[in-house]
């Protein structure tokens, strides 16, 4: 059932990048696209191990520069340092608390794309900046604090239904039962 | 995991992300179309989903609707045909005049649709994905114009089933044109707004041009990639001088909604 947790963060990360690209444009009504990856990263480090955030690092920026104009690798390392961060410290996070996960999605949204464009400036490429990305910087640091605690909720539920049950030991045992009454 | 292990980990992630940021151009093209095929399932339920609301539609049209359509597209077609021959006269008058002063002839240019299958995810880049690749014979630097006829930007990479398209707009597209006013000022549209799509910046005007809010701008004879006389947009504001205060920049409202296109054309010699 672990395995199934992974893939589905995984099939969680390709949806969210096809939706991005194709279904979830917000540019018309927000001026500006949200990013979910940074916020699915989030719940990654601190639910999984750290095989499964380099997973997520490698394949869900990969795909994102795959429908990106971005040189392939730009997204892959700001996601990395996101889930470098917080995986070491995870035990010490108050993970399970809604207003800990929307900061801390908040603060990887802000961080990856601020991340990507200076990696972008290295490299010498020349993204399309002014005043206005400090709106869409803004807008998408929102919207990826809102989305974390959105996939803690799911991927908790899916969790809870598609895996196994915990077995409960009951205290019942037939060779100690007091049998009451006239025999 | 060890501490050690985990560095080593994330340690080898990020180096083999660094090798993948220096890969030569071809070879991340080449990767890209072979990641991309990872979206090809979903892009076919998409597709399914688009035609199958389409049909539902098509279904929900009362037979009234569809005879009033079809005489409007009938008086439509009609007079296209009759501007169609008027063209057809002029072309063979311009060839004939162009034959009889000693004139370049010039090569039509010939058109295909395409489909828009997905926008760029990231905000700073403005481009798009269409549905055509070198296997329709597309390369890279081609034209492409809005189904109105309006130029919104040029073919960046090609892969055999799918081409990208970077915007007006985008700092990679940069188009010469010229401002259809009093007298012909040449211009580059090099980079557009970032929180309005709609308008891009013409940059190098001469400090001369006289250049006003409702001027048609076109693409420049100048062009080594675009054919001359395809508008851009129209001025939006009154020019003002750039930094250096040498030439003049000003704003254009762009023709074509970048926004919403879901087909465009892509022009072939």
């Amino acid at each position: 059932m672990i395995t199934l947790s992974k893939i589905l963060i995984l099939l969680g990360a390709l949806l969210a990048v096809f939706l991005q690209g194709t279904l979830l444009n917000m540019r018309p009504l927000l001026g500006a696209q949200i990013d979910l990856l940074p916020a699915l990263m989030v719940y990654t480090a601190l639910t999984c191990g750290p095989l499964m955030m380099v997973a997520l690092a490698g394949a869900g920026g990969l795909l994102f520069d795959t429908l990106s104009a971005n040189p392939p690798g730009v997204s892959v390392l700001p996601l990395l340092l996101i889930g470098a961060l917080l995986q070491p410290r995870r035990d010490l996070l108050l993970r399970d608390q809604v207003y800990a996960q929307f900061v801390l999605g908040l603060t990887a949204s802000a961080a990856a794309p601020l991340c990507a464009v200076l990696l972008l400036l290295t490299l010498d490429q020349s993204p399309l900046l002014g005043w206005g990305s400090l709106w869409q910087w803004a807008v998408v640091s929102v919207a990826g604090g809102g989305a974390a605690p959105m996939f803690f909720a799911l991927f908790g539920r899916l969790n809870q239904a598609l895996g196994y049950r915990p077995v409960t030991e009951s205290s019942f045992r037939a060779d100690r039962e007091i049998r009451r009454g006239r025999n | 995991m060890s501490k050690r292990s985990y560095y080593i980990l994330v340690g080898l992630a990020a180096v083999l992300a660094l090798l993948m940021l220096n890969l030569p151009g071809p070879t991340a093209v080449r990767l890209k179309a072979v990641l991309g095929s990872v979206f090809l399932p979903l892009f076919g339920l998409a597709d399914g989903a688009h035609r199958l609301a389409e049909k539902t539609g098509d279904h929900l049209q009362t037979k009234s609707e569809l005879i009033a359509a079809n005489a409007a597209l009938t008086r439509q077609n009609q007079a296209l045909r009759l501007e169609v021959v008027e063209a057809r006269a002029l072309a063979s008058e311009n060839e004939r005049l162009r034959q009889l002063v000693n004139w370049q002839k010039q090569n039509r240019w010939r058109v295909r649709l395409a489909r828009v299958i997905y926008r760029d995810p990231a905000n700073w880049w403005r481009t798009l994905q269409i549905d055509l690749g070198t296997r329709e014979g597309l390369s890279n630097d081609l034209p492409v114009l809005s189904p109105e006829g309006f130029l919104i930007g040029r073919v960046l990479t090609v892969n055999p089933t799918k081409a990208q398209v970077v915007l007006v707009g985008d700092p990679n597209c940069k188009v010469p044109a010229v401002v259809e006013g009093d007298v012909r000022s040449q211009g580059i549209i090099a980079g557009g707004r970032v929180f309005d799509g709609s308008f891009v910046e013409l940059s190098n005007l001469p400090t001369h041009a006289k250049v006003k809010p409702g001027d048609r701008v076109v693409t420049s004879e100048l062009s080594r990639l675009y054919p001359r006389g395809i508008q851009i947009g129209v001025i939006a504001e009154a020019p003002w001088l750039a930094e250096s205060r040498l030439v003049q920049e000003v704003g254009v409202k762009l023709s074509a909604n970048l926004g919403s296109l879901e087909e465009v054309w892509v022009l072939f010699q």
